[in-house]
């Protein structure tokens, strides 16, 4: 098997000084998936995706994106070698206006970035008709789509996400995987933490179960949601 | 008649001061706000800053003066303001370099920033102190009035005169132009953006790619600018005397908490309310009320809230209804 | 080196340096038994309010830059307690101030009790600006005739309400209880608020209670001054007519004059160093009581001991208030040994930065650092200045006489003081951030 897109490759390591968290984590995506990580609470799902992000001390094990070793950069390093990270929570400029949050997104980049800008609007229209809004103002589910955004902005290599449903109505929260697939077709690759397992792991093309900082199961999105294993332990039946 | 007098009465001692002072307030108040926004602290050092900032402009404003430079009938120090400024600037950065970074990169807690930023105050308020000395210096010159009461009083055949000082309209020409210039630069221009985008939200700005050590450069240059341009304009207004600089910071912070730390839109609205209210409420309205009332009911007194020795108890007044009823100020700033 | 010897040694510095004082004019020192003394007393004082504010810092984190405001208020309450009685003045307006006075109070209660009943909306704005508005002018209505009226009483010496009459010893609790009246109103408002809003509102809180002093001249006759307070010890001119001190003087070998005014202030300086040991004894039971700990739990995480069940907020008040006490006491003790209140005098810079300068050098956190703290840094408040002199002096040496930048930074020279302390504070914050005597 050839070396994965971007890879954390069995990381341990926790925040600071403090004990580990994550032990001998592995997390790979390659462009045009949708990695997925799951696992019940605690179970260092974010912190794995932060261990990736540069956002966390890994002790052992390297992170490597497009077969370049970037374990000791730090996070702003990372986005300008193109990963872009889009937080859980706080993830807009409530204050700013969507225009002004796609800017920002575009900050790094020295050329001309309204193409980036039409795309992303051409992606989200509904940010396009309130782009001139102060971002703080939108719906939850806007909201989002403003932080995926200014993400985008970047024009990065990698797309990584934190619980982007966390907080919003199931409704919308189907929107927002559609977007988010339509985002992996222009091949870009994903990688996600998801609360609502079961949905995410059906637009996944490749699922981690975490429990206790730790691989419990690696596969498709497709075998994870058939293994009986699986499905009594995470998915509820 | 008689309303038009009053009215005449009205805009010569309250409305004219207020506009004026008011300006001088939100120009200090902005500086106040932005270093709370980005470096997120209580500068208490920044009345000594705007004193600092007149005193560097007043000294070359004498150098001018030796010179024979003047800028005819506006005042000299209107062409010494930009030499203050680049002078302010270079002391911020200094201090920023040698004082500030340090806790920046520390972490430390807002409350030890303020604290340094006293031991700033003792060192800013020594050094103006030891360059220029304690006492009041005058240094306005050019044509004093705009309209005189005397030639008002002729021109429309009023009883009360109407009296602009240069200085007056300077400072509110000056303010507009400043706040203008501001928001534009907050507003339209890319470093302003990243500087409003860090104040919104400091880790996101990080994750793109905003480097905070320009960010507070540039807050350090704008509000160098923003103190040294108010401190020449109340000073020229007034007079420059250190310790009323100091004495500046309780309206100044208070107006910029009335509108909202960190909200600049909320520190001129702060420091207009803030500047009216001490005037109104110190005015003797004994003038105006005896030209609007009947001649029965005219009052005795001077008709004055306050003694003007309380104008502190009016900034601190309204501070402490906004802290109870409002603590993020009129336009939510970002403290509670 | 111990820690219980460097410290010893410390406090021993500060005795020698003011022994020096006393005993030798070279250098900075002035060779005058006399200035000794007058720096031991204030540097006692000065301790003092460094415990009060101490305790408000070290144990609470607790940011009050209003020390001047309860500093003034100990200064009012000697002025109200130990002044004699003016019966002409309890006549002539008497009546009418305490009348406006409790009309004020009954004012601020109705619209407090009005916020409270009230739902919030535009009627009870209404109706709250118009009680307050009502309440002004009746205020204002009997306030201002019984002012004038006092004020007309022989305005060259009196023309103010004078006091109770009552020894001045009582006077220094009594300045305690003004400037614990003081915190607990400001307290209320603004403890639970972020810590820069307790210093700004602390600030003001002391601007004005200084515009009151300096402007209410039937309370504390303004810049006017009060002078000739009653003092504890017996005057100099009294010692000098007594045959047995002036016997006793000459017998060691004293001129009377210096003896008599050595030995009041050597009184002075004993009745400040039993209430400063006092306070210091009462200071660590209270830091090392379980509410001592309490408090500085709270300090230390304020969310956690919040999540405990402690009322963060209400013991904050107890803390600010009994600093704030502290401080007014110190106050009172400062202008008894004046013996004179000018209002005009009180400067946020000596009377408030000063003291965070000696609380944050002395060790924050530690009662015996804010009395060495309070100590050393007023004998070098005092002494700046010389010392600058002398600096500048050996800067210009080599300036030729006359040259108006050698005037310029002569005459500067006292300006020194401000800047070295701000200096010294920045130094101590940055290398040094638990002070002199940290805390254990």
């Amino acid at each position: 098997m050839s070396e994965p897109f971007l890879i954390g490759d069995t990381m341990t390591g926790g925040y600071g000084k403090g004990p580990d968290i994550l032990h001998e984590c592995t997390i790979a995506v390659n462009p045009g998936e949708i990695a997925v990580i799951v696992g019940p609470n605690g179970a260092g799902k974010s912190t794995a995706m932060k261990a990736v992000f540069g956002m966390l001390n890994v002790r052992s094990g390297s992170v490597r994106l497009d077969g370049e070793d970037i374990t000791t950069l730090s996070p702003q390093d990372r986005v300008v070698k193109g990963m872009g990270f889009v937080p859980q929570t706080s993830n807009i400029f409530t204050s700013m206006t969507v225009e002004e949050n796609l800017e920002m997104g575009a900050f790094i980049r020295t050329d001309d970035f309204r193409d980036t800008m039409e795309q992303v609007y051409d992606l989200f229209p509904i940010l396009r008709d309130k782009r001139n809004q102060p971002a703080g103002e939108l719906s939850g589910g806007q909201r989002q789509q403003v932080a995926v955004g200014r993400a985008l902005m970047t024009k990065p290599k990698v797309l990584m996400l934190d619980e982007p449903t966390a907080g919003v109505s199931p409704i919308v929260m189907d929107e927002l995987f559609d977007r988010i697939i339509e985002v992996a077709r222009t091949g870009l690759p994903i990688l996600m933490v998801e609360q609502n397992a079961k949905q995410a792991l059906e637009i996944a093309d490749k699922g981690y179960v975490l429990v206790q900082g730790r691989n419990a199961y690696t596969g498709t999105g497709k075998e994870l949601l058939e293994d009986p294993e699986v499905r009594k332990s995470f998915l509820g039946g | 008649m008689d309303l038009l007098n009053a009215l005449v009465a009205l805009t010569n001692f309250v409305i004219v001061p207020g506009l004026a002072y008011g300006s001088q307030l939100a120009l200090g108040a902005l500086g106040v706000t932005l270093i709370y926004g980005i470096l997120r602290f209580s500068n208490f050092a920044h009345g000594d800053t705007m004193a600092f900032g007149a005193m560097l402009t007043i000294l070359v404003t004498w150098g001018f003066q030796a010179m024979g430079i003047t800028f005819g009938v506006l005042p000299t120090a209107l062409l010494a303001l930009p030499f203050g400024i680049l002078g302010t600037i270079g002391l911020m950065l200094f201090t920023d370099r040698t004082v500030y970074r340090f806790y920046r990169q520390q972490k430390a807690k807002p409350v030890i920033f303020v604290m340094v930023s006293l031991g700033v105050m003792f060192m800013m308020n020594g050094l103006v102190r030891f360059i220029i000395g304690p006492g009041d210096q005058r240094f306005a010159d050019g044509e004093r009035f705009i309209i005189k009461a005397r030639a008002f009083k002729e021109m429309t055949g009023l009883e009360e005169g109407l009296a602009i000082k240069t200085t007056q309209g300077i400072t509110v020409i000056t303010a507009v132009i400043v706040v203008a210039l501001l928001f534009w630069f907050l507003n339209k221009t890319r470093t302003g953006k990243s500087m409003r985008a860090y104040s919104d939200n400091e880790d996101l700005a990080l994750l793109s790619g905003i480097n905070p050590e320009r960010v507070v450069m540039y807050t350090w240059m704008i509000v160098a600018a923003l103190a040294t341009i108010a401190g020449v304009l109340y000073g020229l207004d007034k007079s420059f005397k250190p310790f009323t600089y100091f004495q500046l910071l309780l309206p100044i912070f208070a107006a910029a908490i009335v509108g909202g730390l960190g909200s600049p839109l909320g520190a001129i609205a702060g420091g207009f309310i803030i500047a009216f209210s001490e005037v109104t409420i110190t005015y003797a309205w004994k003038k105006v009320l005896a030209y609007v009332l009947p001649d029965h009911l005219a009052p005795d007194g001077l008709v004055q809230l306050l003694s003007t020795d309380y104008k502190f108890a009016v900034s601190f007044a309204i501070l402490i209804v906004v802290l109870l009823f409002k603590p993020t100020g009129l336009f939510k700033g970002k403290a509670v | 080196m111990t820690e219980t010897l460097k410290h010893t040694l410390l406090f021993a510095l500060v005795g020698v340096l003011i022994l020096l004082e006393g005993a030798t004019d070279a250098l900075f020192f002035s060779g005058s038994w006399n200035s000794a003394l007058v720096i031991l007393n204030m540097g006692l004082i000065s301790a003092i309010m460094a415990i009060g504010v101490n305790i408000q810092w070290g144990f609470a984190g607790l940011f009050n830059v209003g020390i001047m405001g309860f500093t003034a208020l100990g200064g009012l309450a000697v002025v109200l307690t130990a002044t004699p009685v003016i019966p002409e003045a309890w006549t002539a307006g008497g009546f009418g101030i305490v009348t406006a006075l409790v009309l004020g109070a009954l004012t601020i209660a109705a619209a407090v009790m009005i916020t409270k009943v009230m739902p919030a909306g535009k009627p009870r704005a209404l109706v709250l600006t118009a009680v307050l508005i009502a309440g002004f002018f009746v205020y204002r209505a009997i306030f201002d005739p019984a002012v004038s009226a006092i004020e007309e009483i022989n305005p060259a010496l009196q023309g103010n309400i004078g006091g109770l009459g009552l020894p001045v010893l009582l006077a220094w609790p009594a300045g305690g209880l003004l400037a614990a009246g003081a915190a607990w109103l400001i307290g209320k408002t603004a403890l639970g608020l972020r810590s820069d809003y307790l210093a700004i509102a602390t600030l003001g809180i002391a601007e004005i209670i200084i515009a009151v002093l300096k402007n209410e001249d039937w309370l504390s006759r303004g810049v006017k001054n009060v002078v000739g307070l009653p003092r504890p010890l017996p005057y100099e001119v009294d010692l000098q007519n007594d045959p047995s001190f002036v016997e006793k003087a000459t017998g060691l070998g004293l001129d009377p004059v210096v003896a008599s005014t050595i030995y009041v202030k050597a009184g002075y300086a004993v009745m400040f160093t039993v209430v400063l040991l006092v306070l210091l004894w009462m200071a660590q039971m209270a830091l090392k009581s379980p509410w001592g700990r309490m408090m500085r739990a709270i300090r230390d995480n304020e969310v956690a001991a919040e999540a405990m069940g402690k009322d963060v907020t209400r013991r904050h008040l107890q803390i600010f208030v009994l600093g704030s006490a502290i401080c007014g006491l110190a106050g009172a003790m400062m202008t008894t040994l004046d013996s004179q209140l000018t209002p005009g005098t009180y400067n946020p810079l000596r009377f408030t930065f000063l003291i965070w300068v000696m609380v944050i050098v002395g060790g924050s956190g530690n009662n015996f650092g804010a009395v060495l703290g309070g100590m050393l840094i007023w004998f070098f408040w005092i002494k700046v200045e010389p010392m600058g002199l002398l600096l500048i002096e050996a800067i210009t040496s080599g300036m030729a006489d006359g040259s108006p930048l050698k005037a310029h930074l002569l005459e500067s020279a006292s300006h020194m003081r401000l800047l070295t302390m701000g200096l010294i504070l920045l130094l101590v914050l940055r290398f040094s951030p638990r002070g002199l005597i940290p805390e254990k």
